[in-house]
């Protein structure tokens, strides 16, 4: 398992969120590709989308199943990872490195109600029990 | 949770585990993908340990398996497997599975893990109907037995290295009691010529406490020709491919073989008919209305158990029984339950992905059929 940057916010959905200036970076962590398995498609909002907390902003569909994405922060998308969307085994191979989306955050304050690394890596384990 | 002897070796080995049938089971090692290709062009391993054993011996063990299971148990050699189906009253498959005749006194019944107990107990219950314990005894052996699938086109070069026969001697569905040399050890396995995947291979049941060691051995001898440990995913996505049902998915206690387009395991007229007959012959008279067919898509548009599917004018036709993308083909593929109409290859239905129809065409099973050979 990867190490848990010290530097993102974690949501039990298990996606992270970098604060970057005004905006932020969303993605999925270690843990959640390692139990997608082998990721063959991603479906992402456009930009001009709202995105709202805990609630469904897109889909990864993996050779075993498909998961549904849970937004981490509310807000405007303004950026998406065509990268990411054209070669979406990326997610497999570094997760903490390949952001889906990136939003302007209706309130700034929602980032401090996700987990930092600690608390996530204790939440993965209490899970694993 | 269950856990099958092998647990260690796949905790050892990388393998991510997962909860199937009860039992703690590695999902994948490294890439379910890898694992797939490797069976396809190479050889994979799979711990199978997981499914049921369950021995019918006696005087009338033959008969009392043909009359649990559809196909003609009765007119198979010594040494043959054959596959088949259970049935309820109402042309329901109670499970699939594959019967093993050693000689018409013995004969091992390998089924789903996830179905165990309840064949055990209905095998028990129909085959008491009609024998006494000192004409068939049924046992539930699963615990004296592990298993494991070596698949793929190098499976048998592979095996024949500490295998006591000649493999080429040993034909499809075709098994034997042998010895597997280990170092200085010989270690009693039954191996049979069969599998799930779509390729040449075996199976080999043997004693948990051998399992681990066959398994280095295999993988040490089987590394350089690409042999590697694959996970219940590639299991699933190669069953997929080769057209295989999924008890549990495409098949169970509310379908029938006639519906899963599993006529060719259902023997009308073999010597002891097979329980459900009269259900299943009621059906057969009446027509059925739908049927099992493979279903292949567009682009990234993958079909999953569950979803819905529609014709042109939006009515409702059928539902997906499993999908997904198909490693080897690169397309998304499916298997499904249609209304008759729509069953003929070429047909072209919708399915419901995420509230949009989606177009899919129904296409000949299996997707994969290997080159030649066995």
């Amino acid at each position: 398992m990867e190490k848990i940057p010290a530097n993102l916010r974690y949501s039990k959905e298990h996606e992270w969120a970098l604060a970057e200036g005004d905006i932020v970076k969303i993605g999925i962590t270690d843990h959640a590709q390692s139990q997608l398995g082998d990721v063959v498609f991603i479906e992402l909002p456009e930009a001009g989308k709202e995105i709202h907390r805990e609630k469904v902003f897109g889909v990864v569909e993996s050779v075993k199943a498909v998961s549904d994405l849970f937004a981490p922060v509310s807000g405007e998308v303004i950026a998406v990872n065509m990268e990411i969307l054209e070669k979406p085994e990326g997610l497999n191979g570094s997760p903490y490195g390949a952001w889906l989306i990136q939003v302007r955050p209706k309130d700034p304050e929602e980032l401090a109600k996700l987990m930092d690394a600690a608390q996530y890596e204790h939440y993965l384990k209490e899970l694993s029990k | 949770m269950k856990k099958t002897p092998l647990y260690d070796l796949h905790v050892a080995l990388g393998g991510q585990m997962v909860e199937f049938a009860g039992y703690s089971m590695p999902v994948r090692y490294s890439s379910e993908k890898i694992e797939h290709m490797a069976v396809r062009s190479a050889a994979g391993l799979f711990d199978v340990s997981h499914m049921g054993e369950i021995f019918l011996t006696g005087p009338k063990a033959c008969d009392a398996a043909d009359l649990v299971m559809t196909n003609d148990v009765g007119k198979a050699d010594q040494g043959q497997a054959v596959y088949g189906v259970m049935l309820n009253d109402k042309a329901g498959i109670v499970d699939d599975i594959v019967a093993y005749k050693f000689a018409s006194d013995k004969i091992l019944l390998c089924v789903n893990a996830s179905n165990r107990e309840k064949d055990f107990a209905w095998i028990k219950k129909i085959v008491r109907e009609v024998y006494s314990e000192n004409e068939v005894l049924v046992e539930d052996l699963s615990d004296e037995y592990a298993q494991i699938a070596l698949q793929g086109p190098k499976a048998a070069s592979i095996l024949s290295e500490i295998v006591s026969h000649d493999l080429a001697a040993i034909g499809k569905f075709r098994f034997f009691e042998g010895d597997l040399k280990v170092g200085e050890s010989n270690l009693k396995a039954i191996v049979a010529r069969t599998g799930y995947t779509g390729e040449d291979g075996f199976e080999i049941f043997l004693a948990p406490r051998d399992a681990t060691v066959v398994w280095n051995e295999l993988l040490k001898r089987g590394s350089s020709l690409g042999l590697i440990s694959c996970g219940l995913s590639a299991r699933d996505t190669l069953r997929l491919e080769a057209g295989m049902c999924l008890y549990g998915n495409d098949i169970d206690d509310a379908t029938s073989p006639l519906e899963a387009g599993l006529s060719w395991v259902v023997k009308w007229d073999k010597k002891v008919p097979f329980y459900g007959r009269a259900g299943l012959a009621l059906q057969k008279e009446r027509g059925i209305s739908r049927k099992l067919v493979g279903i292949t898509l567009s682009d990234r548009n993958i079909a999953r158990a569950g979803y819905e599917i529609s014709d042109d004018d939006g009515n409702v036709v059928g539902k997906v029984t499993s999908g997904t993308i198909s490693p080897f083909l690169g397309i998304p593929i499916a298997m499904a339950y249609v209304k008759k109409p729509f069953a003929e290859v070429g047909s072209k239905v919708y399915v419901d992905i995420r509230r949009n129809k989606i177009e899919a065409v129904v296409t000949k099973l299996p997707f994969y059929k290997r080159a030649q050979g066995l």
